[in-house]
């Protein structure tokens, strides 16, 4: 891909849940200058909570350990999250990714990578069992007034 | 944040702030220790006060709504918008659980 991105961010930060906050205003922060509806952003920093919240509560088991978030987005308004983690990784990403699949026990939906796939135009999964998990998010803003992609 | 008042058999619970996992992990402890104290057989949950939900609020609902059923209890939703609507929908959520407005 070829693509010029205007601008990048990259945080990284314990994996506690006090920073499911963190990362969503982080997000929300950095996207300002594109000016995105109410909508749009709502929809990025829901997808971008499941995200993180699933390298939070699921990567790492016996401890805590550290999860990053790059953030980047081009002239045209097509923004990438990248939430990446060093845990123990899926062992069957199309599984995991079905609605109701969780491993998390009574208070967990298995509905987040659902919720991403809803709020998003694209969700991509990267995992390998031991070695950690990448969720790669996209969404394209549109510009205000018609439906043609936004000039920043 | 929680606020809560009991209307006889039914307790009403109002969630406000930010609801994801974390927030979800303290109220499920003050909702449920609310519900063993009173004893009620309703649990109303108003989120018309909530800025943000994800997924989270799914498991936080559902993990109520069992715990209810247990003691043949019941539980609504009141003052969803659109967006809480749509994940709670992703769930099938509202075929457990009353949605009022
Ligand atoms: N970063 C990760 N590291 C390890 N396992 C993961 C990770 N993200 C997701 N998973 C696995 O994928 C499953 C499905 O994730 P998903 O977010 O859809 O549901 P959940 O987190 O279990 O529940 P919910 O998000 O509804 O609270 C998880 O239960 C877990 O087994
Ligand atoms: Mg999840």
């Amino acid at each position: 891909m070829n693509v010029e991105w205007i601008n990048e961010m990259r945080l990284e930060f314990s994996s506690l849940a006090e920073n499911e906050a963190f990362a969503r205003l982080a997000v929300s922060g950095f996207l300002l200058p594109l000016d995105p509806t109410m909508e749009a952003l709502a929809d990025i920093r829901t997808a971008v909570s499941e995200a993180v919240t699933n390298a939070i509560v699921h990567a790492y088991p016996n401890g805590k350990g550290m999860v990053r978030v790059l953030g980047r987005y081009d002239r045209d308004g097509t923004v990438i999250i990248d939430v990446a983690d060093d845990g123990k990784g899926i062992e069957d990403v199309q599984r995991a990714r079905q609605p109701f699949f969780t491993t998390g026990g009574e208070e967990r939906s298995g509905m987040g990578f659902t919720v991403m796939e809803s709020f998003m135009d694209g969700v991509d999964v990267r995992s390998a069992p031991g070695q950690g998990t990448a969720v790669r998010l996209t969404k394209r803003l549109l510009s205000r007034d018609d439906s043609l992609p936004r000039r920043a | 944040m929680l606020f809560y008042e009991r209307k006889g058999n039914a307790l009403v619970a109002r969630l406000s702030g930010e609801l994801d996992h974390s927030a979800a992990t303290r109220l499920r402890g003050e909702l449920d220790a609310l519900i063993d104290e009173t004893g009620v057989t309703r649990l109303l949950l108003d989120v018309s006060a909530l800025e943000f939900m994800d997924s989270s609020g799914i498991g936080l609902v559902i993990g109520r709504y069992k715990r209810m059923a247990r003691r043949g209890g019941s539980v609504a939703v009141i003052g969803s918008n659109a967006r809480i609507d749509r994940i709670f929908n992703m769930a099938g959520l509202y075929s457990l659980v009353e949605r009022m407005s």
